[in-house]
């Protein structure tokens, strides 16, 4: 079934903060065989922010993950991230098109501090395989 | 500026430790039998995996420098076999933007069996100690 297009334009709330640790970057840079000695997480941590925004925005509209691919990504960084924050995303859908059975979902999700300050804004486009694609 | 190729290997066992780290826990990353039935070859690598190797690569060539910016596409799969692995190479190009922003573009070509994997990788950094 279709994603509904009413969706674009919406903003879902903001995911619960999350506190960045040492040990979680490190158990980060460590899935990708790197070692990690302090200072700023790696370029593309901030996905786990995103992704926890993802997850409670598939969920809200039933959307199977299994028939999610990923097609694009950015982030963009006011600043590095580095443990001690405590950050949330904001997720809001920002097209919605189908192209051969597969809804192609545009999504962005600010990352921002216990501030309230922008951290990274990230886009990703996301490829949800309709069940007869 | 020299940014030699770097060659990452992945498994699947990798894949389970990432997707643990990132909480991206997409069956199609390490079911065989899910990936297939939405119509993938096999179990592929998280974008993300591929894009972090891309992030571990740039981050080797230019230590303690800050990403400004950094995006892909994920234009082709890769698949990481049951037993074993597969490589993924990571190439870059660097040009300095000349400015006073400190600012430099590195390009990179990601490849996995000699096919492109990501569509135009690309990093913006601000070199340390320069700049803003």
């Amino acid at each position: 079934m279709p994603v509904d297009q009413s969706l674009v334009g919406r903003v879902f709330p903001p995911t619960a903060p999350y506190q960045v640790t040492d040990d979680h970057v490190r158990e980060f840079v460590a899935a990708t065989g790197g070692d990690y000695d302090g200072g700023p997480a790696p370029a593309t941590y901030p996905i786990v922010l995103a992704f926890d925004a993802m997850n409670a925005f598939l969920e809200a509209e039933a959307i199977d993950l299994f028939r999610i691919v990923h097609g694009d990504q950015k982030f963009a960084y006011e600043r590095p991230i580095v443990p001690g924050d405590v950050l949330t995303a904001t997720l809001t859908v920002s097209s919605l098109r189908q192209i051969a059975g597969n809804d192609i979902i545009g999504t962005t999700s600010e990352v921002t501090d216990a501030d309230g300050a922008l951290v990274c804004s990230t886009s990703a486009t996301l490829v949800h395989r309709g069940a007869d694609a | 500026m020299n940014t030699p190729t770097q060659v990452f290997t992945v498994t699947r066992a990798d894949l389970v430790k990432y997707a643990g780290a990132s909480g991206d826990q997409n069956p199609i990353h390490q079911d065989e039998g899910v990936a297939t039935s939405v119509g993938l070859p096999g179990v592929i690598a998280h974008g993300m995996y591929t894009m972090a190797l891309a992030a571990r690569a740039v981050s080797t060539w230019f230590p303690g420098a800050e990403v400004v910016s950094f995006g892909c596409k994920f234009t082709n799969p890769v698949v990481v076999p049951a037993e074993g692995g597969v490589e993924v190479e990571v190439a870059g190009e660097a040009k300095p933007s000349g400015e006073a922003d400190g600012l430099t573009t590195v390009s990179l070509t990601v490849t996995c069996g000699g096919q492109k994997v990501l569509g135009m990788p690309r990093a913006v950094l601000r070199e340390a100690g320069l700049g803003a």
